[in-house]
């Protein structure tokens, strides 16, 4: 898979946001001293204007957003997933949340992907604490061409919205002329009969991957990618939990209030099912290269599928 | 308006506050009675708004950043007309549209919601931002408390507001001096408020917050004010207008049992009595 192009999604969110910026002039960006990081410097280049430094004060970014989009504007507020969501949760919760105003919080850096920084850096911890706030739409893109939709979706969309990139360059999935991205829809990239295997974000790849290892050794599995992970698309999990009876999630987060937790909740109420949650576990990152860690952590497509298969044991 | 229609005004504002509070068993009447005279002036005077079209995108705006003190701003808002008076008993009651705290979907006139302290001011400078963005001419005005400005949010909204010469940004200080758990000069001492907001980069105006004279001309000032944002750190008396629950720390975040409500009305009826006697 060498000659797979690869993009990390940071840079998909930064290359949507100069193709908004020319179609709605509305569409204000705010960085907290991280453009650079968080791949808005070229939206700041196109539009200098449109482009807020709100130095390195994520609170108080997030208040701004809050009073902007007020006022008719569609800010897009840019940090670390570990401070646009964990640092800011209140102001989240209570500025943009509660009011339900039109922010949409571009959050780059997330998982144990962003590697060397550590675990200080490295947010597991932010689909759980977006999940619990009412109205607020979480979306975890695949690779490129589905940030790319992404970003553009959640500005056509009146509320908040909380976007999930990645620091580390992965491969291009979605790269086909069909490709469509709703959000709240899940796509089903394989079909199968003997397990269900649901990843979101930048694990997707590698579960494909491991489904396809699976099908070498005779197992049929099933791959669905929910990138939205709310509003959750209850009907893709339950058919296919329905047709396997086994269901597997993969995510690059704590296996607490994540994905595995949201496809637990819609199963155990309305199709109960045995789910075996792959993520982080209950415990922090640590420092290295992002491949290096994602092995250790077991979210590359080796991991994935030795987990699965003990599972169906 | 007179200083007097002000004063008869604001008055009319503290009935409502005491009203709201006594009926809903809680709140907070000690920090919306001090702000009564510029929640008054604000919305009778200053400001630019219309009760008939409380969303005009051309509007002044309000955030009341230490948003507990919500019973002063909706009994302005009602007695402004934007609702009507007869509500502000529904205060913190199931299903009203007056909740505890702003809520910008729920109330006509409240531009934001608030409540968790040091947030409001964030979002005001987001409004003025706008308003530079748009190259529009309207006013956005935030009201903090003494205690408030403890949270470090504050500062780096205002650290914002000064390097992004907001002058379209009136931010007020009620200094009552008391916050929950006492004196705010003993509790975590946040003075000199002027100084700090000086070097913020502010325009500051120190004022009597129950003067009008002096209320009048701080927003005078402000408005004459370009390149910076203005800060009007406005000195008050917690509790205003009622004798037991002036300058006390006990009516921070109590209502008035039916007894202590009597005496609280008679007091600010005693005070319009003697306004009516002035213009007599």
């Amino acid at each position: 898979m060498a000659d797979v192009k690869k993009v990390a999604t940071r840079d998909s969110y930064g290359n949507a946001l100069v193709e908004l910026g020319a179609e709605n002039p509305n569409v204000i960006v705010l960085d907290a001293d991280l453009a650079n990081a968080t791949k808005t410097l070229t939206f700041k280049k196109a539009y200098p204007d449109r482009h807020i430094d709100c130095g390195i004060a994520e609170a108080n970014m997030t208040g701004v957003a809050a009073g902007l989009a007020a006022c008719g504007k569609i800010p897009f507020i840019s940090s670390f997933a570990m401070f646009a969501a964990g640092r800011n949760f209140e102001q989240v919760r209570n500025s943009i949340g509660y009011p339900h105003l039109n922010v949409k919080i571009g959050a780059t850096h997330a998982g144990i992907s962003v590697g060397e920084d550590g675990a200080s850096h490295q947010c597991n911890e932010d689909m759980a604490l977006m999940r619990t706030i009412p109205g607020m739409v979480i979306i975890n893109p695949a690779d490129d061409v589905e940030a790319r939709a992404a970003v553009k979706a959640a500005a056509a969309y009146d509320g908040p919205v909380y976007l999930r990139f990645g620091r580390l360059a992965i491969p291009v999935i979605n790269d086909r002329p069909d490709y469509k991205f709703e959000i709240g829809k899940g796509v089903l990239l394989r079909e199968g009969k003997d397990v269900t295997i649901i990843a979101t974000g930048l694990v997707v790849g590698p579960a494909l991957e491991a489904a396809e290892a699976l099908a070498a050794e005779g197992i049929s599995a099933e791959v669905i990618n929910i990138h939205t992970i709310k509003p959750i698309d209850e009907e893709i999990i339950i058919n296919s939990a329905k047709k396997t009876g086994k269901v597997v999630t993969v995510e690059e987060h704590s296996v607490i209030g994540g994905l595995g937790s949201a496809v637990s909740d819609v199963l155990s109420a309305k199709c109960p099912t045995l789910v075996h949650k792959i993520g982080v576990q209950d415990r922090f990152g640590e420092s290295g290269p992002a491949a290096e860690l994602l092995h250790k952590f077991g979210l590359d497509a080796e991991g994935i599928l030795a987990e699965v298969k003990g599972f169906l044991k | 308006m007179t200083n007097l229609e002000l004063q008869k005004t604001a008055n009319e504002v503290r009935k409502g506050i005491v009203t709201a509070v006594h009926s809903a068993k809680a709140g907070h009447p000690g920090g919306s009675l001090s702000a009564a005279d510029i929640f008054t002036f604000l919305y009778f005077e200053e400001m630019n708004i219309d009760p008939k079209n409380p969303k005009d995108p051309n509007r002044d705006r309000f955030v009341l950043s230490k948003g507990h003190t919500a019973p002063g701003l909706y009994s302005a808002l009602a007695n402004r007309g934007f609702f009507p008076v007869a509500d502000l008993p529904t205060l913190r009651h199931t299903g009203s549209y007056l909740q505890g705290h702003p809520c910008m979907q729920e109330t006509p006139g409240v531009d934001m919601s608030s409540g968790s302290l040091g947030q409001g001011i964030s979002a005001a400078c987001g409004m003025a931002l706008a308003g530079k963005l748009d190259n529009k001419d309207y006013r956005v005005y935030t009201l903090l408390g003494d205690g408030e400005i403890e949270e470090g949010q504050v500062w780096e909204a205002a650290m914002f507001a000064g390097a992004k010469k907001l002058d379209n940004l009136v931010v007020i200080v009620d200094n009552n001096g008391l916050q929950i758990d006492g004196p705010v000069a003993e509790v975590n001492n946040p003075y000199p408020i002027d100084k700090k907001f000086e070097a913020f980069n502010f325009h500051v105006i120190c004022i009597d917050a129950h003067d009008f004279d002096q209320i009048r001309a701080a927003f005078k000032e402000a408005r004459e004010t370009k390149g910076m944002p203005t800060a009007i750190i406005a000195k008050s008396t917690k509790g205003k207008g009622v004798s037991f629950m002036e300058n006390s720390v006990d009516w921070h975040g109590k209502a008035p049992n039916d007894e202590q409500y009597e005496v609280a009305m008679a007091d600010l009826k005693k005070i319009e009595e003697e306004l009516n006697a002035r213009e007599a």
